[in-house]
């Protein structure tokens, strides 16, 4: 990055002076971004860069038996054609498995196919187009087999575990008594169709090798871990391996791992000796790059003549694919949202001849939490009671699987706020009721945002300097969430400087490792590891200063100061300070340096069940003869610990919401079952959400305190907006007009009747 | 995306003459031809450049009291030009609910009489299609999606034609000036889109090497001013192709009774579905639910579904088609709604 592309040289905007967290910063990299000097990764090409096409299978399984290698070749500007035959050995078989993080990759080590859009080839060449071409005239031939595809398709089996490393049964009490002991139950099926990350950024990589030095412009929501998957297939030390990833265009999860055609970058790279670029059109992200596996999940539900949860089952089947693991952990929000005596989670799965599925924003939460908030809304209604009361009647004091209490919870907060903002009493508790003044149907519904607080180990390094500037630094990354700006403010804040003074960097796998972005659990990491840092420095800074009779600090010991605006102050006298340089300047050093580090704490973990928490109103309307469905409403309200940026957090929450309005009627992967392809492998057809689609939205920020979580008090808020907000347009639909649709995404043909 | 030789013309009989070689497409805006070509689906050898020609970006009213378009005219041009909107208002509606923004900015009239069918199969460039390869067969056959036709298809192609444009230029008559290596001719946009039949890769009337030049709407289509909407349902607000849509104009005597009516549905087949039967049915009636149900019911006389994913279009349709003769009977409205041709845009 030149310099005046780095966020770290940007004003800092409007602030206050002094504390920078809790303040609605503008994102520092807003500027760059929209003026276009913002450099993603696919925006480099260095001198000599030759382009790479990728040619991808058109069946779903069975093996390539012909490519015109010849024909490709003799495209004018094609320098290489790299296939199972001379592809570059690799030191470590790509299906070997050495932790929940590894994913098996399709790298041209043989003539398999098991997925459509499966790499089968990589063209290089001097333009992309030459390349492209190439990649076309391959035209490869198949012995095409006959894929499995769709969830009636496999055999069912209990996978070994789900999500990462999470068991596959869970239970506590015994359900079928709940049942029995009922007064009243339901029991209903709900699915969930197959989506993809579609992250507007393609998983690109310009790859260039120095010997067996390796270096990668490449988005990654993990620069450590993509470190050390890279070494392990090429053999060579993670340290020789340097990644930089400034910007992600989005990942949501899609990028928490390489994937195979950034690999293929490399192997390129290295078989023609020049720097690659390889970037995936859009339909090559469907298959090697992950999605979200389709569910099927069935709830039953027990509960007594007041309303109280008898029995809780919810049992999931999902998919994965034919040679890999991951299972749509689709019922942990089952685990923790409602209390009941008897409980029971139980998931399923059938294997497929489509690419393996991977964590896609809130996984498991999004997809549990339709079914789950779509079952209490029709135990709601069997029971006749408003679905708000009910949810506060079966409020969980305590995790309801594990018994724990919760390090914080302010739900009971959330379903005030957001049910007065939207203006939930009086409600109509009778489907189909109101219309509005064009005579379209009217109806609200409203589901609960769940998402746990998690936080993974990280690193950083933090100095001052005698001139009261400092630096901070440490490989977090910035995939439009605002890293950027929300970790600096924890960096200045916790060297007691103005943003104007500090430098930040981020984003490159030179800095200490912050581990993954995502999860949700990036500020607690990244920032807690900040915080830790600076807390290194300040610690021997006031070291300094109150072991030196000089400073008017002697003698007020470690605790006994606080650091702001450049100063240590003595915290029982504040008129007692001393700015940061005069204390260096006297000791004769030009800096300090210090290091911090976050990770769970086990202690913690195990005494207290840690989440974020929300509640979600939607108002939809609907034509009562079209089927066409209208968002017109949402808010939402939500607790998630300590506000680092209450901007950036409201867009989160934003996102979150809109992305549950595109789960809910619009995302679905079609395939054909016949051969496994798909239907709509693009944008135009793969439909999200337009402006025009996005209703009048508020995202209420929700005070909680928590001291236990982690040394920040934050929890995540990237991913809960989803969870409550599919359920609430669905429950809305139903409310709006009496037709109950369990298959997402809802659209009108449903409606139609 | 395949080599390919790149001419651009300085006049109308210089493109035709370049545009008569074997395996040649003119080039408009693009929108549709160049993404097929990078999807390897249309593989021309020759690509003849018309976006320079002159006297083909006019808007003009002609002396009979019809308009006169050129090819070159781009979808949001014309759709913004206001004695266009409020002469023709279902024609500007229907060109604001299609695409998006940025294609209606480069999209012309003329490319979007030649946009092809975006059907799956066609569109992958592998399955077999006897669109794109004859006599390869038709993989939409035994797995038709919402997309696929309920009128007008055969054992061959179940395509649809995706135009939002055409729909109300075929309830208009409107008529398609083209310059050809025998001179000029004029085609009813009702008979320039061709049914699939025996033969899906013959798409229109255009012959080898002619150009569309003009789209022309006769005088009568001026009547209907005061009584015209496009109604396009969809499954996202914007940026999304219509599961079904229908232009539906009027007339309306003093005594309140429907002079001529037109009716042309979107969605359906090939090409714009109009069917002189249904308009008949409700010249005149006097307006009412009945009236427009009956011919919708003519107008979705011998509708098919190709599967069970496209078998609710039929009943949408016809309450499409209802609702669009409803809304042009209630009359235009002063300004094109801010959701054009949505259910939810009313003003």
């Amino acid at each position: 990055m030149t310099a005046t592309a780095s966020p770290s040289n940007l004003p800092a905007g409007g602030i206050r002076h002094g504390s920078s967290i809790g303040q609605p910063l503008t994102r520092r990299d807003g500027p760059l971004k929209v003026t276009g000097q913002a450099r993603f990764s696919a925006d480099n090409l260095p001198p000599g860069t030759l382009h790479a096409a990728l040619c991808v299978a058109r069946i779903a399984k069975g093996r390539v038996t012909g490519l015109d290698v010849a024909a490709a070749e003799a495209h004018p500007g094609v320098v290489a054609v790299m296939t199972p035959q001379n592809a570059p050995k690799l030191a470590k078989d790509p299906d070997a498995k050495d932790g929940p993080f590894t994913f098996r990759l399709d790298l041209l080590q043989n003539d398999r196919v098991r997925y459509a859009n499966q790499p089968i080839a990589v063209v290089i060449a001097e333009t992309l187009e030459a390349a492209t071409e190439g990649a076309r005239l391959l035209a490869p031939t198949y012995a095409a087999e006959t894929p499995r595809i769709g969830l009636d398709a496999g055999d069912v089996f209990t996978p070994p575990s789900v999500g990462v490393g999470a068991p596959p049964a869970e239970s506590d009490g015994d359900v079928e008594a709940g049942l029995a002991a009922a007064s009243k139950t339901i029991a209903a099926t709900y699915e969930t169709p197959a989506q993809y990350h579609n992250a507007m950024e393609p998983h690109a990589a310009v790859a260039s090798w120095d010997g067996d030095r390796l270096s990668l412009l490449m988005p990654t929501q993990a620069l450590a871990m993509s470190q050390g998957r890279l070494a392990g297939l090429f053999g060579i030390s993670p340290e020789d391996i340097h990644i930089d990833s400034p910007y992600l265009g989005g990942g949501f999860g899609s990028k928490g791992v390489p994937a195979g055609p950034q690999v293929l970058a490399c192997m390129a790279a290295r078989l023609v000796g020049k720097p690659v670029k390889l970037v995936p059109t859009r339909s090559q992200m469907y298959g090697p790059m992950g999605h979200r596996g389709p569910t099927r999940q069935t709830l039953r539900l027990g509960t007594d003549a007041a309303g109280k949860l008898t029995a809780l089952d919810h049992h999931i089947l999902t998919a994965s694919s034919s040679f890999d693991d991951f299972f749509e952990p689709a019922g942990r929000a089952t685990s923790t949202l409602y209390a009941s005596p008897a409980l029971a989670i139980r998931h399923e799965a059938v294997r497929l001849d489509t690419g393996t599925p991977l964590f896609m924003r809130a996984p498991g939460e999004a997809t549990g939490s339709v079914a789950l908030e779509s079952a209490l809304d029709e135990m709601a209604f069997e029971l006749g009671m408003d679905p708000l009361e009910f949810r506060l009647a079966n409020y969980a004091e305590v995790e309801p699987l594990t018994g724990k209490p919760f390090s914080s919870k302010a739900l009971r907060e959330c379903y005030r706020r957001g049910a007065e903002a939207f203006g939930w009493a009086g409600r109509p508790l009778q489907p189909r009721q109101t219309r509005d003044k064009d005579g379209f149907l009217v109806g609200t519904g409203m589901g609960t945002a769940t998402f746990p607080a998690l936080i993974f180990e990280g690193m950083a390094r933090a100095e001052i300097r005698a001139d009261g500037t400092g630096t901070v630094e440490l490989g977090a990354i910035d995939m439009g969430q605002g890293a950027w700006t929300a970790l600096a403010q924890i960096a200045a804040d916790g060297l007691g400087i103005g943003m104007e003074a500090l430098t930040f960097r981020m984003g490159s796998s030179d800095l200490p490792n912050a581990g993954i972005a995502g999860g949700s659990g990036h500020t607690a990491t990244a920032g807690g590891a900040i915080h830790a840092a600076a807390a290194d420095v300040i610690r021997q800074l006031t070291d300094l200063a109150t072991n030196d009779p000089a400073s008017p600090l002697y003698g007020a010991g470690n605790a006994g100061v606080t650091v702001a605006d450049g100063r240590l102050t003595r915290r029982d006298d504040p008129g007692r300070s001393e700015s940061i340089a005069d204390i260096l300047k006297r000791a004769g050093r030009a800096s300090i340096e210090g290091q911090g580090k976050a990770g769970a704490d086990p202690a913690a973990q195990a005494a207290y069940a840690m989440h974020a928490h929300g509640a979600v109103f939607a108002e939809v309307k609907v034509d009562p003869d079209l089927g066409q469905i209208r968002v017109s409403r949402l808010v939402g309200a939500f607790a998630a610990g300590r506000v680092i940026n209450p901007r950036l957090v409201q867009s989160q929450y934003y996102g979150g919401m809109i992305w549950g309005l595109s789960f809910a009627l619009h995302e679905r992967a079609e395939m054909d079952p016949r051969t496994g392809r798909f239907l709509n492998d693009n944008l135009a057809e793969y439909h999200v959400p337009v402006n025009a689609d996005v209703p009048a939205l508020e995202a209420i920020l929700v005070h909680e305190d928590d001291s236990v979580v982690n040394n920040l008090g934050v929890k995540g808020v990237g991913e809960i907006g989803i969870t409550g907000t599919v359920g609430a347009i669905a429950n809305a639909v139903w409310h709006a007009t009496g037709v109950r649709v369990r298959a997402m995404p809802i659209t009108l043909d449903k409606l139609l009747g | 995306m395949r080599n390919f030789d790149y001419i651009r013309p300085e006049s109308v009989p210089e493109a035709v003459a370049a545009g008569q070689v074997p395996g040649t497409a003119y080039l408009a805006a693009g929108t549709n031809l160049v993404d097929l070509m990078k999807g390897g689906v249309a593989t021309p050898e020759r690509i003849v450049d018309i976006t320079r020609l002159p006297g083909l970006s006019a808007i003009e009213r002609l002396p009979d009291g019809g308009t006169r378009v050129g090819a070159l005219v781009r979808n949001s041009d014309l759709a913004y030009d206001p004695g266009f909107a409020k002469t023709y208002p279902m024609v500007a509606e229907a060109l604001l609910a299609g695409a998006s923004a940025q294609l209606r900015n480069a999209a012309t009239v003329g490319g979007n009489l030649m946009q092809r069918t975006r059907c799956q199969y066609f569109t992958d460039a592998v399955s077999p299609c006897n669109k794109r390869a004859p006599g390869s067969g038709c993989a939409a056959l035994g797995h038709a999606t919402r997309i696929h036709a309920v009128q007008g298809w055969s054992a061959h192609c179940i395509a649809t034609h995706p135009s939002d444009f055409c729909v109300p230029l075929a309830a208009l008559d409107a008529v398609v000036e083209i310059a050809g290596p025998d001179g000029a001719r004029a085609v009813p946009l009702t008979a320039f889109h061709l049914l699939p039949g025996d033969h899906p890769e013959r798409e229109t009337d255009l012959r080898p090497g002619e150009l569309i030049t003009a789209l022309r709407l006769p005088p009568e289509a001026a009547s209907f001013r005061g009584h015209a909407r496009y109604l396009k349902v969809r499954d996202r607000t914007s940026y999304a192709f219509a599961v079904v849509s229908a232009a539906a104009a009027l007339t309306l005597e003093a005594d309140g009774r429907i002079g001529q009516a037109r009716l042309a549905l979107g969605g359906l087949a090939l090409k714009p579905w109009r069917v002189v039967e249904a308009e008949a049915a409700l010249a005149g009636q006097a307006p009412s639910p009945e009236a427009y149900a009956k011919a919708a019911d003519a107008a979705l006389a011998g509708a098919k579904p190709t599967g069970e994913a496209n078998a609710f279009k039929i009943e949408l349709a016809r309450r499409v088609a209802i609702r669009a003769l409803a809304q042009a009977a209630a009359g235009t409205p002063a300004r094109i709604p801010a959701l054009p041709a949505s259910p939810f845009g009313i003003v």
